[in-house]
């Protein structure tokens, strides 16, 4: 059996410019019509590109489109005369109407179709009323594309940056049919990168596209994924045997950083943590007095000090995250514990539930460490303070989303990530037809605000309408926000300007480079 | 003997359609939604990803569907791994647990012979006793503990001494010999035991004494007679043994991070992925009933008298 060339090369080479890493695992859909894994999304980041994309901070820059415009409900887009697929053949408008519109047709079965919906007809298509033929995008030549909005939607720019909204070849989609996307042969690629060779669950090689209009800004050569494991000792001792440029730390492996002086660096990954109620009338959790009781006894510096005690996790009383654009500058200061309200809170609950003592609630959790050690303290600090009994539902990943789909919990552990730039993305969550608003939590006056700043230009009168979100958010306690979760990684010293980004791919290595020499 | 091996692919076949029976069931009835993903999708959605994975069908329907396929050798595309045909998942991995298997089998039943020989040759002396706790500990310790610790001992190794041994990885003989010395360990030390008590058995037994008393030197005793009677039962227990380490691989196959079947085996348990589920079983139950049949007539040719008891 040959050698292959990563088994004799270290984690960075600066003479060819190429870097090592590993994948948590292998990634399960590089088909951008229906990818919802942030590993496929990592890999798409590198291989395809969509009109626009996100800059080094986040900023809209052009990507197969060079220059675009939004006025009202027309959008339109003029596409680079040099964006071309790997084979060669230029990038058409035309592609981008053959992608749209087969994600909207129901037999693609695509999870992420919703996030069309801003588009003329998107919805009704999707449903299966209109034909995917009415959609409201049209390709006026090769290089003009034109979309036309349901309504003024401010964030619609930032929509065609993600992978769902890359453009597809109808020639060369239809040829490998199902089977497209299942392998390195398999896909077309107009980004900084193509796929050169992919060892299923073994190893992955991405190459330079040169037919990328941007290649000569792209210093890498090569990434190289000679590994696919989520063992996190595994990947700590890859990285300290100079075999991978970057991993994340454990709780198991941090420790052992700490000791051997690695420089560690830390990145609030955009997500938050909350808690869920279940609005259910079967629930007790849908009195207002018994949600204030329990969200006044939590102690969230306790929580991310002593319970999940990994560097980088903030707490957080705010449901939009504050690095999220166009929001009001806001304060997080982190209440503490209230026990005397919250029993006259409790008190008042049981009077307007009518009962002497309060049946055991059930908290449904991942079967995580983590996950398992906020349950437990939550437990404690229920029982302790309100003598309330809480019972700890750990689930599986798979049934702990089916109890959530169905209502089959009281309270509930959940994480929400962005999709796009914009306080949207999270706004939209609580709306009460929202899906993953498993507690059915609803309030006409929250619904009426999302669809506001859904129609609002970008601006302080947006931003305000935010503002008024998080109050009600925070008077009706629909939900607990806890904690802004950070990851931890160690990165080798000569790998420089990898981007860490909260949406559309993490990490970001197209404008990465090899340094000669570390530096100090 | 032709009867005999009939027979015994026809009861194999039964305990097939059993197994795949069994764990369609079973997975069905497991709590959980194999279909959901962290972000809820809209009702529409749903039903559309229903119907495209077949799953809005009665479960006698799917149940039959499944059974049509499957004699047609088609397992269908995986769930997660979308795109990816069961068949190819297979095809592409079980060859890598196999040979990583085939070289812990041989770690393994090499290991036994010479250490439950030595054991048994040296009963109740130091060497015994030595062998033996190292065997009672290889079984009790579990497999992720030795995989993590001989990963660290390399990394050591090569801090120490600027070697460049592989810590993980698929591909090299050098990326193979590690994983497959874990993977073999628990096995090696069960098979130890029995080849152990077995020596010591047939020490006992009458043939040696008639031995010993024509004359017969300790060495040949020792090889051609004790040795060979007393492997037998160690050998068939080879069936179940090959099964259980090519299939048992799932922590040695992540921690290092050898693409096997083990993965994915496990992977799609905990993640429902039907197809996946079926297909692995299907094919591992039929694996595991081929290996016991292929064992089992090997020791009939090795040993006359259980072909003798069978093959009327």
């Amino acid at each position: 059996m040959p050698i292959p060339a990563w088994a004799v090369s270290h984690a960075v080479n600066a003479n060819t410019q190429t870097v090592q890493m590993a994948l948590s695992t292998e990634p399960p859909n590089l088909n951008s019509l229906t990818s919802t894994d942030s590993v496929s999304f990592f890999m798409l980041l590198h291989l395809q590109e969509g009109l626009l994309s996100y800059g080094d901070n986040d900023e809209l820059v052009g990507g197969v489109a060079e220059s675009w415009r939004m006025d009202g409900t027309h959008v339109s887009f003029t596409l680079r005369d040099n964006a071309r697929w790997s084979d060669g053949k230029p990038v058409r408008a035309q592609d981008f109407v053959f992608a749209w519109r087969t994600v909207l047709d129901k037999k693609t079965a695509s999870n992420y179709a919703f996030i069309f919906y801003p588009i003329k007809n998107a919805e009704k298509i999707h449903r299966g009323e209109l034909s995917p033929d009415e959609l409201g995008v049209m390709a006026d030549d090769d290089r003009h594309l034109r979309v036309e909005l349901e309504q003024p939607t401010a964030y619609f720019l930032s929509l065609t940056t993600f992978a769902t909204y890359f453009p597809l070849r109808e020639d060369f989609y239809t040829t490998q049919q199902s089977r497209y996307a299942a392998d390195a042969g398999k896909l077309l690629y107009n980004g900084a990168f193509t796929l050169k060779e992919w060892t299923h669950g073994a190893s992955l090689t991405l190459e330079k596209n040169p037919q990328y209009w941007n290649a000569a800004n792209i210093k890498l050569n090569a990434i190289n994924i000679p590994h696919i494991t989520n063992d996190a000792n595994t990947l700590f001792n890859l990285f300290q045997s100079n075999e991978i440029a970057l991993t994340e730390l454990s709780r198991e492996t941090l420790p052992q950083a700490l000791q051997q002086r690695l420089y560690i660096q830390s990145f609030l990954n955009g997500m938050l943590n909350y808690m869920e109620f279940n609005f259910r009338e079967k629930s007790p959790l849908h009195n207002h007095a018994l949600r204030e009781a329990i969200s006044l006894v939590i102690d969230r510096q306790a929580l991310v000090n002593k319970v999940i005690a990994a560097p980088g996790t903030r707490p957080t009383t705010n449901f939009f995250p504050a690095w999220l654009p166009g929001l009001l500058p806001s304060t997080n200061n982190i209440p503490a514990p209230d026990i005397e309200k919250a029993r006259q809170a409790l008190s008042l609950a049981k009077k307007e539930l009518n009962v002497e003592t309060l049946p055991p609630l059930t908290l449904l959790i991942y079967d995580t460490p983590s996950a398992v050690r906020q349950a437990e303290y939550l437990q404690r600090i229920l029982q302790q303070t309100l003598g309330i009994q809480l019972i700890i539902d750990k689930q599986i990943f798979k049934q702990k989303l089916a109890k959530l789909n169905s209502g089959d919990f009281d309270m509930a552990l959940s994480a929400w990530g962005p999709d796009y730039n914009d306080p949207m993305t999270f706004a939209d969550l609580l709306a009460s037809s929202n899906a993953n608003n498993h507690g059915r939590y609803s309030n006409p006056q929250y619904d009426q605000l999302v669809a506001q700043a859904a129609r609002l230009p970008l601006g302080d009168t947006r931003a305000e309408t935010f503002a008024t979100m998080q109050t009600i958010i925070a008077k009706d306690i629909s939900v607990v926000p806890l904690t802004e979760p950070g990851i931890i990684y160690v990165q080798n010293r000569q790998l420089k300007n990898v981007k860490r980004s909260r949406f559309g791919g993490d990490p970001d290595f197209r404008h990465a480079y090899i340094e000669e020499k570390p530096s100090l | 003997m032709i009867h005999y091996a009939l027979k015994r692919i026809f009861t194999g076949l039964i305990t097939i359609w059993f197994i795949a029976s069994a764990t369609f069931l079973a997975m069905h009835m497991v709590p959980g939604d194999p279909l959901a993903d962290e972000k809820a999708v809209p009702l529409e959605i749903r039903t559309a990803l229903l119907e495209y994975y077949g799953l809005d069908q009665p479960l006698p329907v799917q149940y039959l569907r499944f059974f049509n396929n499957m004699l047609h050798g088609d397992f269908g595309l995986s769930f997660t791994q979308k795109n990816r045909a069961v068949n190819d998942i297979i095809r592409a991995h079980f060859p890598v647990s196999a040979l990583l298997g085939c070289i812990a089998l041989l770690f393994a039943t090499g290991g036994a012979m010479l250490w439950g020989a030595l054991a048994a040759r040296f009963h109740r002396h130091w060497p015994d006793y030595l062998i033996m706790g190292v065997v009672v500990a290889s079984i009790s310790i579990p497999g992720f503990v030795f995989a993590a610790l001989a990963q660290i001992a390399v990394l050591h190794i090569n801090q120490q001494f600027g070697t460049q041994f592989p810590l993980a990885g698929w591909g090299t003989v050098q990326q193979m010999l590690l994983p497959a010395l874990v993977l073999g360990l628990g096995t090696m030390a069960y098979m130890a035991r029995l080849m152990r008590s077995s020596m010591l058995d047939v020490q006992q037994a009458q043939y040696i004494r008639t031995a010993r008393a024509k004359g017969l030197s300790s060495s040949r005793i020792f090889w051609i007679h004790t040795l060979r009677n007393a492997a037998l039962p160690v050998f068939s227990t080879l069936g179940p043994a090959i099964a259980a380490i090519t299939t048992g691989g799932f922590v040695v196959e992540t921690v290092f991070a050898i693409p096997g079947l083990g993965r994915y085996f496990v992977q799609a348990v905990q993640q429902l992925d039907y197809t996946v589920i079926m297909g692995t079983t299907v094919f591992y139950g039929s694996f595991l009933v081929l290996m016991v049949l292929v064992v089992d007539l090997l020791v009939g040719v090795i040993d006359p008298r259980i072909r003798l008891q069978d093959g009327r």
